[in-house]
Parts: structure tokens; sequence; C-alpha cells
């Protein structure tokens, strides 16, 4: 097989699993087990992609002409390539856990909602390997509208009310913007195609560039910069599996990867930071960061509150790419996989928490780390990861994100990173701590006897639901320790324009 | 007799439906008029298309009634731009009849079947002559011709709804009004020049220059074609008449009628009147294109609060006319594209959606919105081919829709007017707000309890869908109709007098 065919299998073997899941509707076990094997299948086939990736081929294969120059074609380079990984690995791991959560949970229309979240996964991976911004767009708009019914999912007046904001936001944002953005890119450069340092220079009046700039920025709505955040809070009416792998990884990452490609291929490094286009965005993702960390800390909702974290989480990656050095880059793409697998993990435990026990609040959490041990301590460890400390993941892409602070000469913005780290604090550490330490608040304080002793049985959710939650936690840890490989996969994206000898 | 067959194929694509009306009206039955019309109508697609093959590399055909040579006879004149228009109109009318077979069926009494038919092929055979004709007189008799047998097939509504009466009483007077305005301006013309043939007025108009009668018949040809083709604010006859006439003809008309006139409007302005470059550009750019953008924003702000999904849909056109007179205003050949393409491109996603809506009165017998609760699950093709056209209405990527948003935006852009470009992307957001309304009514509220819906027959299923996937494939293979769009527009402007700058 050669790459072109193993690449466009990635793409096709999520959404042609949508048919054999429709067909096997009727059998649960036999449907939920195809979409497993579809997780892994798609996974080895990224993962045969790595290898000649690393070694520095470039697969690349051109589906159709759609309109005169705009073609469907795909291209893998380093940082679609781990957007890939990252969003089919962790597919598998939500493939299993979605099995134990729908069927705890007791959900309907399973059927739907594993072709929904196939057909989603295939738009993901089409995006990591676009190979232009037009493609890019199809997918994207594959993406949203493939998980407004996932969002809607319980069909209850939040749910509609929720799905509606999520649509409107993400549609608003990407057909009044992002298109008005790509269009713009075609008139002045004739092409977009992401090229090694950009197409816009010496196409561009730098003048314009902040404002070309702001229609990505505000255009890939998924990458919920404010003010147009509001559709991932509304987005967590949705099962947990959702939440989990798509509210972040999948949609949330497709946008800020949408912005790294942009600022990196479209843009190019280069010319973002001499023309200093990207200032106004780097504030922008500052204040973002810290206001919905700030925000988070108000959210009672367990899902609510890691919802804003993932709003604060990802601007730093748009962070990264304000910052317009390598570094920056480097950082927010590794951003996008210690985050994702921190964050995956959250989810999955706020799911667990809700099929063991059926606590959406954190007020209500108080003792229940005695019942459910192994979900608090995964817990545990993937806040440690978001926040930032070693040993796990999360350490390194603030540590390279501060790195690229210091490279700009933006002093500021490590002052930000440090300051959202100890917001990390105050609104992470207390959930666990309140599980472990506090005393079961249900509990009647002089109550009599044995009756009153707290029931401190084990109660966990499902096998299903926690064997994903402690690989994804472990994961946290592995990233810590693996990370060289990935920071030298990153030093492969390029920077600058490839000189023609 | 092939030779005979194709030298007689201008005057072949006029006089079959004309033929074959009245043999219509006597024929009897129900069955054996809808035969005969099918037939006529396929005979009218080959002539379209073959006449479409023959002007594809930009000749023109010049075929003479009667043999009287022009300017004096009536001369048939195909170029591309017609050629296209014709096989749209054809094309429509090929998906449309199998529709009626089921749908007329259901909405109109077995004795008037035949007149419907006869006043169909009419009604046909005056669009095909309008856009045909290379004579202006002409244009106003084959106007009247299809206007005339419009307000007969809008009445015919009557049996559902005595308000078919008077909306078809209404835009008989509105109508008439328009023919009027139209002939006092050809008039004038003729009046100036002493000619009617189209080629030879362009001619004598330039050697005429500049005067007031032709300033006059200048803008009263605009109105009159303007209350046509429901610019607004001369749009007051369109919702009525497309909300009570039989859902058939709502289609048909919706998809072809104002197609034509906008055919019409493009060869007066660009070919016809070469006196003055700064007059005309002013009127078209101070007055159509503001009116073009209010009717993009009022018409679509007035569909999203219709409860009537036929009355929605109405509003909608009268909105996507805008686009179209939006692309002819800016007077460039990407404008001009932008135009041709969403012409052929609205026709098939609009033909598509009152379809659909047919189909819900045929199952569920109401085409209120708030009727449509839950109809999702009861009728899933037809609510499928609902979402299909809607988002090529919004104009996501890989529907054609997409496409004339792409040309459009362009063309504004290619200009600098990029406020222009935001209105229009601003405007498309409000198509989002009401196709998503009908979808979200009709996926996720619960159904009326004691309801039972069948899906619609196939009858009327496959032409819906028909239409729908035609909308996805010309967004997908964009290639076959930019290019010949783009043909078109380059011939209106190299036939042009006007001077372009």
């Amino acid at each position: 097989m050669t790459h072109g065919t193993v690449l466009l299998l990635a793409i096709f073997i999520p959404a042609g699993v949508t048919f054999l899941i429709a067909a096997l509707g009727n059998r649960p076990n036999l449907r939920d087990s195809a979409s497993v094997l579809a997780a892994v299948a798609t996974f080895i086939a990224v993962l045969m992609l790595l290898g000649p990736v690393m070694a520095g081929a470039r697969p690349e294969i051109a589906l159709f002409e759609v309109m005169p120059g705009l073609l469907l074609a795909f291209s893998i380079e380093p940082l679609g390539m781990l957007f890939a990984v990252v969003a089919s690995g962790l597919w598998i791991v939500t493939a299993i856990y979605s099995i134990g959560y729908m069927r705890g949970a007791g959900e309907k229309k399973q059927t739907r909602f594993y072709i929904c979240f196939a057909i989603a996964i295939s738009g993901a991976i089409g995006i990591a390997f676009s190979a232009n911004l037009f493609t890019l767009f199809v997918f994207y708009e594959i993406l949203t509208i493939s998980t407004y019914p996932l969002v809607a999912h319980k069909e209850t007046p939040e749910a509609r009310a929720g799905a509606r904001t999520y649509l409107a936001i993400l549609m608003t944002t990407s057909i009044g913007f992002l298109l008005v953005g790509v269009v713009w890119v075609w008139n002045i450069a004739g092409t977009l195609d992401f090229r090694a340092g950009g197409i816009l220079d010496g196409k561009l009046d730098p003048s314009f560039a902040p404002f070309l700039l702001a229609l990505f920025a505000f255009g890939i709505g998924k990458a919920a910069l404010m003010p147009f955040h509001r559709w991932l809070p509304a987005a967590m009416v949705a099962p947990t599996p959702v939440s989990a792998l798509l509210h972040a990884v999948a949609v949330v990452k497709a946008g800020v990867f949408t912005m790294l490609k942009v600022g990196t291929y479209i843009f190019g490094v280069g010319f973002l930071s001499k023309t200093g286009a990207a200032e106004w965005l780097m504030w922008l993702a500052a204040a973002s960061i810290l206001i919905a960390s700030i925000v988070a800390l108000t959210k009672d909702d367990l899902k609510a509150r890691l919802a804003y974290s993932t709003v604060s989480q990802l601007s730093y990656i748009t962070l990264g790419v304000a910052l317009a050095n390598q570094m920056g880059v480097i950082g927010g793409s590794m951003h996008i996989a210690t985050h994702a697998v921190g964050k995956i993990t959250l989810f999955m435990c706020a799911g667990a928490i809700y099929v063991a026990a059926h606590k959406t609040k954190i007020s209500e959490l108080d003792g229940l780390g005695r019942k459910m041990p192994i979900t608090f301590i995964a817990f545990t460890i993937a806040a440690l990861s978001i926040i930032g400390l070693p040993p796990m993941g999360g350490a390194w892409s603030k540590w390279y994100l501060m790195l690229a602070s210091a490279d700009a000469g933006q002093v500021a913005m490590i002052g930000v990173l440090m300051l959202s780290s100890l917001l990390n604090v105050a609104y992470l550490l207390p959930i666990p701590a309140r599980a472990f330490f506090a005393a079961p608040s249900a509990m009647p304080a002089h109550s009599l006897g044995a009756a009153a002793a707290p029931d401190n049985r084990i109660e966990e959710a499902p096998l299903l639901c926690l064997v994903p939650i402690c690989v994804t936690a472990i994961g946290c840890i592995v990233l810590f320790f693996a990370i060289g490989g990935l920071y030298e996969f990153l030093l492969h994206i390029p920077i600058l324009p490839e000189t023609t000898p | 007799m092939l030779a005979m067959i194709e030298a007689n194929l201008p005057a072949l694509q006029v006089v079959l439906p004309m033929l074959a009306a009245p043999i219509c009206a006597v024929l009897g039955r129900g069955t054996r008029s809808w035969t005969l019309t099918m037939a006529v109508v396929v005979l009218t697609f080959a002539v379209s298309v073959s006449l479409f093959i023959a002007t594809l590399d930009g000749a023109t055909i010049s075929y003479r009634m009667g043999n009287w040579a022009p300017p004096f006879g009536i001369e048939y004149r195909v170029d591309i731009l017609n050629a296209f228009v014709l096989m749209v109109v054809s094309g429509i009318a090929l998906f449309i009849l199998p529709y009626a077979r089921a749908s007329i069926a259901f909405e109109i009494s077995e004795e008037r079947q035949p007149l419907f038919y006869s006043a169909f092929l009419l009604c046909l055979t005056g669009l095909l002559g309008v856009t045909i004709t290379g004579d202006a007189f002409n244009i106003f008799v084959f106007l009247e011709i299809s206007s005339l047998s419009t307000y007969a097939l809008i009445a015919t509504g009557a049996e559902r709804n005595k308000r078919a009466l008077t909306a078809a009483y209404n835009y008989l007077i509105m109508g008439t009004v328009g023919a009027t305005f139209f002939v006092i301006g050809i008039g004038m013309l003729y009046m100036v020049t002493g000619t009617l043939n189209l080629a030879d007025l362009a001619q004598r108009i330039v050697e005429h220059g500049d005067s007031s009668t032709l300033r006059m018949g200048f803008v009263f040809i605009l109105i009159g074609v303007g209350l046509k083709l429901a610019m607004f604010p001369l749009h007051l006859w369109l919702p009525n008449a497309y909300s009570f006439a039989p859902s058939a003809v709502t289609a048909f008309i919706a998809a072809t009628a104002t197609k034509v006139a906008i055919y019409v409007l493009l060869r007066f302005m660009f070919t016809v009147f070469g006196f003055d470059y700064d007059f005309q550009a002013a009127t078209l750019r101070h007055v159509v294109l503001p009116l073009a953008i209010v009717a993009m924003f009022a018409a679509s702000i007035v569909a999203v609060f219709q409860d009537d999904l036929k009355r929605m849909l109405a509003y909608s056109s009268i909105a996507q006319v805008g686009y179209m007179l939006l692309g002819l205003a800016l007077l460039s050949h990407t404008g001009l594209m932008a135009s041709v393409i969403h012409l052929f491109n609205h026709a098939v996603t609009k033909g598509a959606l009152f379809m659909v809506a047919g189909c819900y009165i045929f199952a569920a017998g109401t085409s209120s919105i708030s009727g449509l609760r839950g109809i999702g699950r009861d009728m899933p093709w037809t609510t499928a081919a609902f979402v299909t056209a809607g988002l090529s209405l919004i104009g996501l990527p890989l529907t054609v829709g997409f496409v004339s948003k792409w040309y459009l935006v362009l063309a504004a852009l290619e200009l600098n007017w990029w406020p222009v470009a935001l209105l229009i992307m601003a405007s498309s957001l409000l198509a989002i707000v009401y196709i998503w309304r009908v979808v979200e009514t009709a996926y996720l509220q619960p159904s009326p309890e004691g309801v039972v819906r069948k899906e619609a027959p196939l009858w009327m299923l496959l032409p819906t869908w028909g239409l729908a996937a035609l909308s996805v494939f010309f967004g997908t293979y964009a290639a076959l109709t930019t290019a010949a769009a783009s043909r078109a527009a380059t011939a209106l402007i190299s036939a042009s007098n006007m001077l372009w700058q």
C-alpha cells in the first residue's frame, strides 16, 4: 500500500464504519465492537504513517478539483501527524469508555451516537491531513455538523438550547469570518496550499495583516478564543464521552490546530513576528487564559468547570501562535497532546462519577473519594498535569511556552502563565481534596450509632469506564518522560520558507 | 431527417411544448395528459442539452423564424448564456414532472388535471421562449405567455386553500404592471432606434448615443423586469403566490421563473444598453446593489419569523434573488460569474426545498413548521433531503451554495469592497437560523400525539432526492458549472457595449 492509500484509509475507515454501525443497530454488542475495532484500525493506519513522516517523508494525495484551483487534497506534515495520532489514539480509549458510559447511564439512540461519533473522528483526521485551507474548511464544517446531533443527544429542552448555541456560534464564526479570510487569502495569494514559511509574505500589505489574522482568530470558533467561547460550556449538555473526546480533544484541538496551521503555513511565523500582526492576539489570548480560569472558579457544575478550564487552556495554544517564534509553535503543538490526555481523563472521571454516583456538582462530591478511589486518583494525576507540575506531561508544554515568551521578550506572558497555573490549582485541586478529605455531607452529623457510620464500600464505575481512565492517567505521566522524542519530532515543523537551491 | 431536426433545434425548443399544450387540454384523463407532458419535457430537455453542447465552445446559433432575416424577422439567438438557462429551465421541468404526478393527483381534482398540464406546458413554452429569443418584443410576448399561465397554475391551488385565488389575482395585477413597464420601455427603445432585434438594438443604441428617451427606457425595463424577478421592494406578489400555489407549481416557478427574469435583466443591462456607462453603472451600483443587500437581510429576517415552511422558503427566495442582483451589480467578470452560477445553484437548491415542502403537505397535510414536530423520525428520507438542500442554501462546502458564495465574496474582495463581503456572509448566517429552526423542529421535538405520517411515495421522493443530490454533485464537481458560467460571463462582457473600466 502506498502512503497515500493509507492516508485515505485513516480518513475513510471511520466514515465507512458508520454503515456497519447502522446495519448492526439492533445488536448492541456487535455494534459497539465494530466501533472499537474501527478505532483500532484507524489508529493502526495513522501509526503506519507515523514512521515515514518521522523519517522525513511527506505523504500526499489529491482527490479531485472542486472548483478551478481548489483541490480536495491531503498531505501530512509533523503538526498534522501529531494531531491525528492524538485524536485517533484517544478515540480507542473513548470508544471503550463510551460502551461503559452509554450503557451505564442508560442513554437512548446509541446507534446514532456511534455513527455521528465516527463521522466526527473522520472529520478531525481530515482536518489534520488537509493539504490546503479549502480542504481544511470542508472538514472543519463536517466536524461541526456531525457533532451537532451529539450535543443535542438527550433531546431535552436544555440539550436543544445548548446545541443551538453550539451550532450558532461555530457556524457564525466559520462562515462569517473564517470563510471570508479564506477567500481573502485566495484573492491575494492565488493559492490556499499550506507551505513552509507561509504564503502571504510580500503579497499582503502588513497593515492589513492584523485584520486578516482577526478573521482567522475569531473565525476559527473551535479554538474557543474569548469572546466566542460560549459554545463550549453549552456543549456540555452532551453525554460525557462526547465532552471527553470531542470537546476536550477532537473539536477544540481541531480549532487550535487550525490556528497553528494558519500561523505557520499561511501567515508564516517570520511574517507574523516581522509585522507584529499577532501582538493583539497575544494579549487577547492572555486575557482569555485568565478570565476563563476565573470563571471556572465560580462554577459548581463539574463539567462546566472543566469546560472553562478548556477554554483557558486552549488559549495557551493560541498564545503559542501569537508569540510567533519556533518555541511558541512547539510549545503550542505539545500542549495539544499534553492537554488532550489530561483533559480527557478529567472528563472521563466526571462521567464515571455521574454513572456511579449520579453526581454532577462539585459541592456534592464530599467524601466520594473513599468510594471511588481509583477515579479520584486518576483525577488528581490529570489535574496536576493540567496545572503543569512535574512529573506530568503538562509541565513541558508550559515550560516551552514560557521559553517562547522569553524568546519573544514578553516577560508579561511568563507572568500570565504562572498566574494561570495558580488559578488552575485553585479550581482543580479542591475537587479531589473534597472527595478525599471532606466528610460526606449527606450524612446527618448526629444520628445514632452504626447507621451513621460513613459507608465506605467501593462503588466504582463499570470496568469499561475505569480502564480507559487509568490508561490516560498513566499517559499523563508517560508523556513527561517521553517528551524528548516529541520535542525532536516537533522540531521538524518547518518555520522558515524552503529555500530553493 | 436528423439534419433537419438539428437545423431547427432552436425552434423545436419552443414549438414542442407550445403544440403539446392544446393537445394536452383535450386528452381528457390525468394520466394521459401527464404522459404526453412528460414525453414533451424529456424531448425539450434533450433539445436544450444539444443546444448547450453546440454553444459550449463559444459559438452563437442564429435561427431565423420562417426564414425572415433579422432585423425584420424574428431571430432566435442562442449563445452559451441562454443555452445554460434553457438547460436549467427544462432540466428543472424534468425533475418536477415525475414529482407532479403524485403531488398534483393529491392536490388537484381529476377533471382539472389535463388543463393543469396544458397550463404547465404553456408556462414552460413562455419561459423557454423568453430565454431563446433574440427579439425584444418577442420577449414581451413570451413573458406574457408564461405569466398568464402562471396565474392559472397558482389559482389551481384554490382547491386546497381559497387564498390561492387572491394570491393569483394579486400576482396578475403586479405582473401586468411589470409587463406594462417592460413593454413601454421597449417602446421607447423602438422610438429611438426603429428596431426590436436585440443585436441590432445594441448596435443602434451605441450609434445613437445618450438621450433622455433611452434613459427612460432603461429605467422602465429595469422596473418591469424587477417586478418579474421580485427585486426588493417589488417582491410583494411573491410570498403569497409561492405559498398558495400547488406544491409542484411552487417548486417549478421558484426554480425557473425568477431565474429567467434575471437572464432578461443580464441580457438587457449588458448587451443591449450601451449608451452611457456612467449612468448605467451608477444605476446598478447605487440603486440595484443597495436594494439587493437590503433584500438579502430584510427578506431573510422576515423568513426567520414565518410559521409556514413554503412561505419561509418564499422569503428566502427573495433574499437569494438579492445575491444574484448583487453579483450583477458588482459589474465585474467574477461578479457576473457568481450571478450566473447562483442562478443555477439556487434553482437546484430551492427546487429541492420546495419539493420537500410538497412531500410534507402530501404526507402530513400541512407545511406549517410547528406541525412538523418530530417529522424527521416518520419521514427520514424527506427530512434528510431537506437538511442536504438546506445546508446548500446556507452555503456549506461541497454543496452548490458554497460555490455561489465563494465567487460572490471573491468578486466583492476583488473590488476591495470588503464590507460587502462581510455583509454577504452575515446574511447567509440568517439562512442558518431559518433552516435550522426547521431541522431542530423536525428532529428534536417530540411528535404530536396520535398523528400518523408515512414517508412520501417514491415518485415524489426520487425527484426530490435527485435535486438534493445534484446540489451536492455540482458542489463537489463545480468545474462544470463554473466553466459554463465563466464563459457566459465572458460572452456577456465581450458582447457588451458598455465601456468596461
